[in-house]
């Protein structure tokens, strides 16, 4: 008798939603995509295909680059990498260098976002803002990434005892609001770097790559041509890594690149809750924190970072969903 | 030379069904796939009309086509007409063409399983017809489900009227799509490959019954097969369709005793018999076309073995072969004479 | 089916442990009470020792965590640190949030539903990509922005509504605040009704559907989104719990003294017994919500049937 459970059960894997953050949305990716065997589509119906038939990757990347929505956002990402690293690329200023008298003026010559609460220049601060908004997302989804897709990918193709335990673990992870685990976890942590919420979200992420990464990893090993390999004589390791890795990655990869784009908004969320990174550091969250009081007299305040932030979420999970349909032949 | 492509085969007053030179073409992301390239067939009341080729020889687009199925975009209908009882169903309103489906011509359905709601009882969806149709209610519609299913012969129908699709056996749920294509009696039903997903043991207790039913009410029937064993029992008449087009037609005995085209030909010695046991099996050799790339001339030609120039240059017409009969070869004269 | 759910309970309880004890180690042993109980000022360490005994904190932690279960369980849920019971503090601010997410739970089910049927009988139309884009736009503006926004523009600009929500909260009220909590959920539950929308309207069913000569409306309300609703009710049942807990953002938006207002305020002034008995029945709640769902699973698609 099948369990209510099953790959397209998204019940599953929705257990930290609609947190403030935006934790659920990379689930949905994960039912509609399991890694298709190489070469299984396109093949138009009673005909057979002329030409040398194309890799899923190379006919992904084929399809990508002739993506709008996967252009503009892959552009847009490019641009907050750099300004991450060198932001007085395009600002001057320093972030830090306010003056009270300014506080909450609008836009001046130099100065086009205008001042915020403690009279220091918006456009500045935003600009500096991508840097820890960047760090935060990138070093987060690489350390959730790396221990789900390990721990998943274990789990999934050793099964027995050890995905049980690992099922029960990440039942527990699924069972905190994300938001709530945050504001305990971090409530007590006085470090001011980026590194604590990095470490927490990395803590609370890793559960939802490895359930993909299981999933990914058990279709995967259904496959004949897994089998057939086993058959010739090849070890577990060999097979993991030269047969189902290839095809168990392509999951994870839309799922991580989604999941940036949440950890950036999580990290906002709870640098807007006050646990997350804290003045001087410059980030969004903060920023909108601050401006929402003055919202009534200075909405310039609240724009400028809030739209900065929802771009960057934007363009992180648009790139996921373009990449997950140019993988995901099926949803054509 | 006389040749059928616009005139239907034999002139006949009682014609249910008459497809005239139609068209069909997907339209995909990698070209226009042309499925159905001027087909045309009639089916008279009563009459049992085989449609014989491989997969993505357009045979099923054209009943889609007729039953106004097809799935749209991509698939769209580009020429031809669908003569229906003398109407034709391309130019009819949606509502009017609703109207007829379910009620004047039926559709069976390949895979029972997938082609039934998986999610809604046997019994609800028998008496769906009903409902709709005849403005029935649901109570008295339940009955008529209960009626159908026993005269399809399933066993303890009052009991099982209440149960979903995926609790009866293969043989089982294809009675039930069967009792649901017979239930205001239509005109004309059309059977896609009905009996390929069943057990070969079953195959030929639901055929039995379709042929049955289909007698008693005497509807008409179009069977869409690529079992010639099938065909020999219950067509009275074949077409075969090899890339979109019609290559042969003619009655079913005919056909068995001296095939016309080059074709036709191929797939009756492919069939394995016993009185040539021991001998190699002929296989038609290569693969058939792609339909976004049809070779120019006879569709056939890569793989026909009487190939010549002209046929790869000049599209064959339908020959008349005799009164009712007909063939797309150039060459259909050397190809009946063969034997 | 007695047999199935006796299995699911009993593979709850250690997630339940597991949750409860995470949140109690992280509560307790990260922060530490007494300290948070005075302040600025350093306490008597007389006092101090006292009122660990009082509050059961001279134990090891393992121990504190049982005798707090034990309480629990008898309906004890302590005390808040400023005297209040912390069961007074749950029967004021529990109607208040359920209210919120049914309002959040009717918007994410209506409008996604109706939103994602309608792109996914469209699917590669302008209204369908317009819809798919419109759902990504939701779901990366994040709710503390989207929230300050509608609360400016209805509340302030518009004056639409009173942007700040009054003690007796009646739904009236909740009704900007339910639809900022939703948001990013009814941008999910669009999405995933396409989808399901767009699988199943190639299903060979809905084709028999057609070919049985149905009207379109029956095709496609009984037959097609019968079966496209399947995952779509799984989801939003789970969602309902997670709505709760995440309730923590809106809350403080629209100053509404719910769930999560308490829990943040019991956690920026360290009051622990306020945390922890929120977090364990909100653990609770959501536990219960995944077997109902299972459970419902079973009622909205005959071919599952548990053993």
């Amino acid at each position: 008798m099948p369990e209510p459970s099953s790959a397209q059960d998204p019940a599953e894997s929705v257990g930290n939603a609609g947190a403030g953050g935006t934790m659920d949305f990379a689930a949905e990716q994960a039912g509609s995509l399991t890694a298709p065997p190489p070469g299984e589509h396109l093949v138009p119906e009673g005909g057979t295909t002329t030409g040398k038939p194309r890799s899923l990757w190379s006919d992904a990347w084929h399809d990508l680059r002739r993506n709008p929505v996967f252009v503009v956002s892959a552009l847009v990402i490019v641009f907050l990498v750099l300004i991450s690293i060198w932001p007085k690329l395009i600002a001057s200023g320093n972030p830090l260098a306010c003056d009270i008298n300014k506080s909450q003026d609008g836009p001046a010559p130099g100065h086009p976002f205008g001042f915020d609460l403690q009279g220091c220049d918006v456009y500045t601060r935003t600009v500096y803002g991508a840097r820890a908004s960047v760090t935060v997302g990138v070093c987060a989804t690489a350390g959730a990434a790396i221990l789900g897709s390990v721990l998943g990918g274990l789990a999934g193709f050793f099964g027995g005892w050890w995905d049980a335990v690992l099922s029960r673990i990440s039942d527990v992870f699924f069972g905190i609001p994300i938001v709530l685990g945050g504001l305990v976890f971090l409530s007590v942590v006085t470090n001011t770097t980026v590194w604590p919420v990095i470490g927490f979200i990395v803590l609370l992420g890793w559960p939802q790559i490895a359930r993909i990464a299981r999933g990914a990893v058990m279709t995967a090993k259904q496959h004949d041509y897994v089998q057939a390999a086993r058959a010739l004589g090849a070890g577990n390791t060999r097979i993991l890594l030269r047969h189902i890795a290839p095809n168990a990655v392509a999951p994870v990869i839309v799922v991580a690149t989604i999941a940036l784009g949440t950890y950036i908004a999580l990290e906002a969320t709870l640098s807007f809750l006050g646990v997350g990174l804290k003045p001087p550091t410059v980030s969004w969250g903060i920023d909108i924190s601050t401006a929402s009081t003055e919202i009534r007299d200075a909405p310039h305040m609240l724009l400028w970072p809030a739209g900065a932030l929802s771009v960057t979420v934007l363009a992180f999970i648009m790139l996921g969903d373009a990449v997950r349909d140019a993988l995901d032949p099926k949803l054509r | 030379m006389d040749t059928l492509t616009e005139s239907p085969l034999v002139p006949r007053t009682d014609t249910l069904l008459d497809v005239r030179d139609l068209h069909v073409e997907f339209r995909t992301r990698d070209g226009i796939a042309k499925a159905v390239n001027g087909v045309s067939y009639a089916v008279a009341r009563g009459e049992t009309l085989a449609v014989l080729g491989e997969s993505g020889s357009g045979k099923s687009v054209t009943v889609q086509a007729v039953m106004g199925i097809l799935d749209s975009p991509p698939g769209f209908v580009t020429r031809g007409e669908i003569l229906f009882r003398g109407e034709n169903l391309l130019t009819m309103p949606a509502d009017q063409r609703r109207k007829v489906r379910g009620a004047k011509m039926a559709m069976i359905f390949q895979d029972a399983l997938s082609a039934l709601n998986p999610v809604l009882t046997v019994g609800y969806q028998l008496g769906e017809m009903f409902v709709v149709h005849r403005g029935m209610s649901r109570r008295d519609a339940r009955a008529m489900a209960v009626e159908l299913m026993d005269r399809v012969r399933i066993p303890a129908a009052r009991q099982r009227v209440g149960d979903y699709p995926h609790q009866f056996s293969g043989g089982m749920r294809q009675r039930i799509m069967i009792a649901m294509a017979m239930a205001l009696e239509p005109d004309l039903i059309i059977a896609d490959e009905p009996t390929t997903a069943l057990d070969v043991t079953v195959q030929a207790q639901v055929m039995d019954l379709l042929a049955e039913l289909r007698q008693e009410m005497g509807m008409g029937l179009i069977l869409i097969t690529h079992d010639l064993g099938v065909v020999a029992d219950v067509a009275d008449r074949i077409a075969v369709m090899y890339a979109g087009r019609i290559v042969e037609t003619a009655p079913v005995h005919d056909i068995y005793r001296a095939p016309a085209h080059p074709y036709t030909k191929g797939l009756l010695e492919s069939i394995p018999r016993l009185d040539r046991k021991g001998k190699e099996l002929y296989a038609i050799r290569g693969l058939p076309p792609s339909l976004t790339d049809v070779p120019p001339g006879c569709a056939f030609n890569p793989r026909c073995p009487m190939a010549r120039e002209r046929c790869r240059t000049e599209v064959p017409p339908l020959y008349r072969v005799t009164a009712e009969r007909g063939s797309a070869c150039h060459y259909w004269e050397e190809c009946v004479g063969d034997d | 089916m007695g047999r199935y759910v006796i299995r699911r309970l009993l593979q709850m309880v250690p997630v339940f442990i597991g949750s409860t004890l995470l949140i109690f180690v992280m509560v307790y042993a990260l922060g530490d009470p007494v300290a948070a109980l005075f302040g600025d000022r350093a306490p008597d360490p007389a006092t101090a020792a006292q009122i660990r005994k009082d509050l059961y904190l001279d134990h090891p932690l393992w121990q504190q965590y049982v005798h707090y279960m034990a309480q629990i369980f008898q309906g004890n849920f302590g005390t808040a640190f400023d005297g209040q019971p912390v069961l007074t503090l749950m029967s004021t601010a529990w109607p208040l949030t359920i209210r919120l997410t049914i309002v959040a739970v009717v918007v994410e089910a209506v409008i996604g539903v109706v939103l994602g049927l309608f792109s996914g009988l469209r699917r590669g139309r302008t209204v369908d990509s317009g819809v798919l884009v419109l759902t990504l736009v939701v779901v990366s503006v994040p709710t503390f922005v989207s929230g300050y926004v509608l609360q400016y523009l209805f509340g302030v600009e518009w004056n639409l509504v009173n942007p700040s929500v009054s003690p007796a909260a009646p739904f009236s009220e909740l009704l900007l605040p339910g639809i900022v909590l939703a948001l990013v959920s009814l941008a999910y539950v669009t999405r995933l009704t396409r989808t399901s929308v767009v699988e199943n309207h190639r299903a060979d069913y809905v084709r028999t559907a057609i070919a049985k000569g149905l009207p379109r409306h029956r095709v496609v309300l009984r037959h097609l989104l019968r079966n496209s609703l399947i995952p779509v009710v799984t989801f939003i049942g789970t969602d309902i719990g997670a709505l709760m807990g995440g309730a923590i953002v809106t809350e403080r938006i629209f100053n509404i003294h719910g769930v999560g207002y308490q829990l943040y305020q019991g956690i920026l002034r360290q009051n622990s017994p306020t945390v922890v008995g929120f977090v364990t029945i909100l653990v609770i709640v959501f536990l219960i919500a995944n077997l109902l769902v299972d459970l419902l699973y079973a009622v909205l698609d005959p071919r599952i049937r548990y053993a």
